[in-house]
């Protein structure tokens, strides 16, 4: 049995779990209705989307400095979640927008912004993808970029009037609401680390096999 | 800035009386370019990379130009280090690019005016008609590059690769384009580069003109070094010799 | 030594424009045919709608910008003399703020054609503060350009690097678009609000110097493999 088969099961039936147990038995929300459940994915997915941004950012800068591979296949495995979980978050926005603002979409401050990072998580893996050789310095640089950017696309978006529900308003939630949302967060931040790691193995494997290619030419 | 601007010739940028390449690779992703090439030049030396297209003579040339980073292995200029590319230490390297680094929009002066001034020659100027007059195109110094057959823009780029006196020359198939005149200039050029001191690295795969004119030659295969001799004679013999070493 | 080389990249560049005029001319009149489509898109029934001036200006100076950095670096592609400019004994920075120079000295010929242009098609007041929307344009172009020359240098030695240039910088330039566009559109009013383009300036001003600071520190190592 392959040693990440535990921990890919127990995340596997804490996120089986998620719906129809925790979150179906949470508390019906009066105005929203049913739609307001979708926060319940929408939440944590926007917040690995965040993290996983700024394991990308972070270990871009590493790279740079270091030119340590190791920290350009952490950066890689951390844009493709960015990716990821931003499409998620862009998803369910505006699934849940419509019920709530009777809109899909709104040009607030916190969706341009994320939709403008996805942009960049997207063009990251375009140019890996099809940068060729030569484009992982590049691709460093990029998420560098992205990442002094986020206060720039902040208060340019943030000109006009935000309607998104405030950040504070998690810890007010009841308990009833706020258990089964935690619950989520962990059960998403459990699947990023093990998306992250499992990702990161498959390019060190990738590599090792570049090396053992190498000597087998020796 | 530590380049003497001032002063031109081989005393610009940084001093050393050897290049040495320690066992260094490189690779591209799973492409072997470079494995484990070892050799050694001393000042005053011609040393030519011989081998077939593709056999890595040009990644040797840009790893040495510090263009690029040997993934393992040290090149070591004089106690200098590969690692810390600085100013003085490109200022001490001339490359002849297989490409030529000119560009066509100019005349043949002022990219010569250009590189020299880039290259913190006190006289730019001067240093680039004197340069075209060691390549015979004094007349045409006011031509775009453009307008220039093959051979005078080999003879133009590889004035503009010298034009600050470097210590270490780095030439890609410098003869490509030439004719037998310009061929006999050339060897007499790279000869008194020699007598002045300087350490002249050539890629080539023509045996027949490289013959008689190196001090040290290494052949390369597929990335690999197959023999490095010194004081090399009957090139094409030996060369044919090596070459089919170890193959069925 | 660094102003220096600064100098004569940026000289060499416009020598060889000035010689052949083929960025210059290609960028403005590719610049004018957007400008064309979006006047199409756009105008109902004779009008233009409101603040449209604004927006197809920048959306011009973008679309320009990308082409003209594109074909910049392609002309030091060509003989590879980006190898040529790299392996002289100059500060790599250096050669960078020269590139970025003669890029923006190129722009900013374009955008001399393009406001009265835009002004006259679409009856926008743009003459009406010339200073403003000058620093308006000049900030905002530098820090398009300081972004775009970077990535434009890097592209140099990557595959795909025509469509790959535009698809790096539009994301990254975001907030160069919104505060130009909207600068430019609040000096357009009959009664202009100077508190909103001061805050937008001051966004612009902010932007290039991050962004120039970075490219400076990240264009030696990004530049050697």
């Amino acid at each position: 049995m392959p040693k990440w088969f535990t921990p890919a099961a127990v995340v596997c039936a804490l996120m089986f779990a998620a719906s129809p147990l925790v979150i179906a038995n949470a508390p019906y929300e009066s105005t929203m209705g049913l739609v307001q459940k979708i926060f319940y994915y929408h939440m944590p997915s926007a917040w690995m989307f965040l993290v996983a941004a700024i394991v990308c950012g972070v270990s871009s800068v590493r790279y740079l400095v270091s030119g340590s591979p190791r920290q350009d296949r952490l950066a890689w495995a951390a844009a493709e979640l960015t990716f990821l979980f931003g499409a998620l978050a862009l998803v369910t926005g505006p699934l849940w927008a419509r019920k709530a603002w009777g809109v899909w979409w709104q040009w607030d401050v916190r969706l341009t912004a994320s939709l403008m990072g996805w942009m960049v998580s997207c063009a990251y893996l375009l140019l890996r993808k099809y940068g060729g050789p030569g484009s992982d310095k590049l691709a460093a640089g990029l998420a560098l970029f992205g990442m002094a950017n986020v206060p720039f696309i902040y208060i340019s978006v943030n000109y006009w009037r935000t309607i998104h529900p405030a950040t504070s308003v998690v810890p007010t939630l009841p308990v009833s609401m706020g258990g089964p949302l935690w619950f989520c967060v962990t059960t998403f931040l459990l699947l990023f680390v093990l998306l992250l790691k499992m990702r990161v193995r498959l390019e060190e494997q990738r590599a090792r096999l570049d090396s053992l290619y190498l000597s087998l030419d020796e | 800035m530590s380049v003497n601007a001032t002063v031109p010739g081989p005393s610009a940028g940084l001093d050393f009386d050897m290049l040495a390449v320690e066992d260094v690779s490189r690779h591209f992703g799973r492409r072997r370019a470079l494995s484990h090439i070892s050799f050694q030049a001393s000042r005053g030396t011609i040393l030519g990379l011989l081998g077939p297209n593709g056999a890595g003579k040009s990644t040797m040339l840009a790893l040495l130009g510090t263009l690029l980073r040997p993934t393992s292995g040290v090149i070591r200029y004089g106690a200098r280090a590969h690692a810390d590319s600085s100013p003085a230490l490109r200022a001490a390297i001339g490359v002849l690019g297989h490409d030529l680094f000119l560009y066509p929009e100019l005349t043949a002066l002022e990219n010569l005016a250009f590189f020299a001034a880039l290259c913190g020659v006190a006289e730019p100027g001067g240093a680039a008609t004197s340069a075209l007059e060691r390549a015979g195109l004094a007349d045409r110094a006011n031509d775009p590059v453009s307008s220039f057959s093959r051979g005078m823009r080999q003879r133009v780029a590889l004035e503009r690769a010298l034009i600050h006196v470097p210590r270490l020359a780095l030439l890609d198939e410098p003869f490509t384009g030439l004719d037998d005149a310009s061929t006999a200039a050339l060897v007499a050029r790279l000869r008194s580069l020699r007598d002045a001191g300087a350490i002249v690295i050539l890629a080539t795969h023509d045996l027949d003109l490289a013959e008689g004119l190196l001090d040290h030659a290494v052949f390369l295969r597929d990335g690999r070094m197959v023999e490095s001799l010194a004081r090399p004679e009957a090139l094409r013999a030996t060369y044919r010799t090596v070459m089919t070493r170890g193959r069925a | 030594m660094f102003l220096r080389s600064v100098w004569l990249v940026l000289r060499k560049d416009l020598t060889v424009e000035v010689r052949s005029m083929e960025i210059a001319l290609t960028t403005v009149f590719f610049a004018v045919s957007a400008v064309m489509v979006f006047a199409f898109a756009l105008v109902r029934e004779g009008q233009a709608p409101e603040d449209g001036a604004a927006g197809i200006l920048w959306i011009a100076i973008a679309f320009a910008g990308t082409l003209a950095l594109g074909r910049t670096f392609e002309r030091e592609r060509q003989s590879e003399t980006l190898r040529a400019l790299l392996l002289a004994p100059a500060p790599r920075p250096a050669i960078y703020v020269g590139k970025l120079l003669g890029i923006l000295a190129l722009l900013s010929a374009a955008e001399a054609m393009l406001v009265p242009l835009v002004a006259f098609l679409f009856q926008a007041p743009f003459l009406a503060h010339p200073v403003w929307l000058a620093a308006i344009l000049v900030s905002g172009t530098a820090g398009f350009a300081a972004v775009g020359t970077l990535f434009a240098a890097m592209l140099v030695r990557v595959r795909s690097r025509d469509v790959l240039l535009p698809v790096l910088l539009y994301p990254i330039t975001v907030p160069v678009i919104i505060a130009g566009v909207r600068a430019t559109a609040a000096l357009l009013q009959p009664e202009v609000d100077f508190a909103i383009v001061r805050f937008w300036m001051a966004l612009l001003i902010a932007f290039d110097v991050v962004f120039v600071t970075l490219a400076l520190w990240t264009f030696e190592p990004l530049m050697t493999d």
